[in-house]
């Protein structure tokens, strides 16, 4: 049904967006906890500034990636030089980009959730002996499960979906960094590329209904969990 | 256990500066119109809040203390909190609820003692259940077990039934009452409540504007006039500790004896010798200043009277002493006028009703 290019587009895709959205999940859950529960001068403009790739043309992003994390830049020379990590033109880099234009999703849909839990419990965790950590761990994290994974969702929807990030940053190397949209495009700029083209997007069509339908089912299990 | 609280603080223009001690296992009440300061004290004996200064000592622990800087945060206090609204963690079990407490408690109750308040709470049907859909009164059972199974040295309950209805009211009540018999642990029960207060507590803490105006036994604050007064509250019927002397079956009868006289009420099924609360309601009580013979009430009680208050337009308060016993008798200014009352004189009081609160089996 599918050949073995369209098999690898897909498969990277799912690899690179699973991997963005879990590295950037414990900075998202930080991120969401310092900006819902405490309050700290300059507040609103680190609030803005976590917004700024949701606003930002992705190929802006992708181009300060390449300025900062290039192999020739300052901190990706370093990094390659000192643990050999290279983010320029590998599928580290597209996972990368696609972590840092999602990251607002992730923070904002677990911002809310945290907010929405009552402040009261944890007043009363704590007269029952539960420390700071204790209640984050205990009371927070899973009352604000349904943001976590609606945030998880999202950001994963979204990485599918990246192209000008990651085009810019790592370019569009068959089965390094080639994700569904950007086979799709090169499918578009070959000659007689239309029918490839159309498959894939039946591809990622088909991708985004099972993503949604999962998300539904998903919701509704944690609420139950989470007693709402 | 002897717990010593004084606190100052400023929230705006409103002062709280309070110097009290709770001596003894029981309930203390601290009574007084919203904004009197109540909530703030128990949240600083918690923890939960910071007063400007203040000492407070549990036990022989210093929790609070700012001239030192000791501050114990909430956590290691080991003060049982119930909270107005329950206040239950919505993603856990009934059961996880109350061995929240229980597991970070540092000196752990046995399974035993689990089992026991478990059923003093009547809470083994709900164990297994989830906390979204139980009723207000079960609700507050819980977290009145959760916060027992914390080990706590003492327990703060800050208007636990302010938001139920009277049956919810009535499916917590005896089990605090029961508490309170119990006598293990000195709570300190913030209320509004004359009725509460009247039926649960052993010694009352009257606030007004953040300071404290009066303090003393039950029975003598609900039935002092200028204390009452001064809050604004009217004053309560009487609060009397009797005990059942006598059953008068083929009446369908009991006796309650007391310090000062018997009341007799619809027959109880308690054994003799038991202790009870009983409450009257100054409403209830009416005054005659000779003994009246062809009357239909049961309990006619001579006394002296002790104080006559204007109390509104049309109304007196009129307070009564029945051997130890203190009695409140509202009757209007006519009345008083008519019969000529003044402190000194000797009266018969007529209660119309006697509230007998039921009993936790």
């Amino acid at each position: 049904m599918l050949d073995s290019a369209e098999i690898e587009a897909l498969l990277l895709s799912l690899r690179i967006a699973s991997i963005a959205v879990l590295c950037a999940l414990p900075f998202a859950l930080a991120a969401a906890a310092l900006l819902s529960h405490s309050r700290f001068p300059g507040k609103s403009l680190v609030d803005g500034a976590l917004h700024l790739p949701l606003v930002l043309p992705p190929v802006v992003v992708g181009y300060l990636l390449l300025l900062t994390l290039g192999t020739r830049a300052p901190l990706g020379g370093w990094l390659l030089a000192h643990f050999g990590i290279r983010f320029a033109f590998s599928w580290k880099g597209a996972a990368l980009a696609s972590a840092i234009i999602t990251f607002p999703f992730q923070v904002r849909a677990i911002r809310l959730s945290m907010e929405a839990i009552d402040g009261g419990l944890g007043d009363v965790a704590e007269t029952l002996g539960a420390s700071r950590l204790d209640c984050f761990i205990n009371l927070t994290l899973p009352l604000a499960l349904p943001g976590i994974v609606a945030g998880a969702i999202t950001a994963f929807a979204a990485c599918l979906g990246e192209f000008g990030a990651i085009i810019t940053f790592v370019s569009s190397i068959p089965g390094e960094t080639r994700t569904l949209p950007l086979a799709i495009y090169s499918a578009l700029q070959s000659p007689g590329g239309e029918v490839e083209a159309a498959r894939l997007s039946m591809l990622s069509i088909a991708l985004a209904l099972a993503g949604v339908t999962l998300a539904e089912f998903a919701d509704r299990r944690i609420r139950m969990f989470a007693g709402r | 256990m002897s717990i010593s609280v004084a606190l100052r603080h400023d929230f705006g223009n409103f002062k709280l500066d309070v110097d009290f001690a709770i001596g003894k296992p029981g309930i203390t009440a601290l009574f007084g119109p919203s904004g009197a300061g109540k909530s703030s004290i128990v949240n600083a004996i918690a923890g939960l809040l910071k007063p400007r200064e203040g000492r407070i000592v549990i036990g022989s622990e210093v929790v609070l203390d700012t001239a030192r800087r000791i501050f114990v945060p909430p956590r290691q206090r080991r003060v049982g909190y119930l909270f107005q609204d329950a206040r239950l963690f919505p993603h856990m079990s009934v059961e996880t609820n109350l061995r929240f407490g229980w597991r970070r408690a540092s000196t752990r109750a046995s399974e035993e003692e689990f089992a026991h308040v478990v059923s003093l709470l009547g809470l083994e049907p709900l164990l297994a259940r989830r906390p979204a859909k139980l009723s207000g009164g079960e609700k507050g059972r819980i977290a009145l077990g959760r916060a027992l199974l914390s080990s706590p040295r003492m327990l703060l309950l800050d208007e636990p039934l302010s938001a139920l209805d009277a049956a919810r009211k009535n499916e917590i009540l005896p089990y605090l009452e029961r508490l309170r018999d119990e006598a293990k642990l000195p709570m300190l029960y913030v209320s509004h409540s004359l009725d509460e207060v009247a039926r649960l507590a052993d010694t009352v803490i009257v606030l007004k504007d953040g300071r404290i105006a009066a303090q003393g036994s039950v029975f003598d604050m609900l039935t002092d006039l200028d204390v009452l007064a001064q809050t604004g509250t009217p004053s309560y019927g009487a609060v009397i500790d009797t005990r059942v002397t006598a059953h008068r079956k083929d009446e369908g009868l009991s006796v309650l004896g007391f310090d000062g006289g018997e009341l007799i009420v619809p027959s109880l099924d308690k054994p003799l010798g038991t202790r009870l609360r009983v409450r009257i309601r100054a409403e209830d009580v009416m005054l005659a200043t000779e003994e009246p013979r062809m009357i239909s009430a049961n309990n006619v009680l001579s006394c002296k009277i002790g104080a006559v208050r204007v109390n509104g337009p049309a109304h007196a308060d009129v307070q009564l002493s029945c051997g130890k016993a203190m009695f409140v008798a509202r009757i209007t200014h006519a009345s008083c006028d008519r019969l000529a009352l003044a402190p000194g004189m000797q009266a018969f009081a007529i209660a119309k009703s006697v509230l007998v609160d039921p009993q936790a089996d």
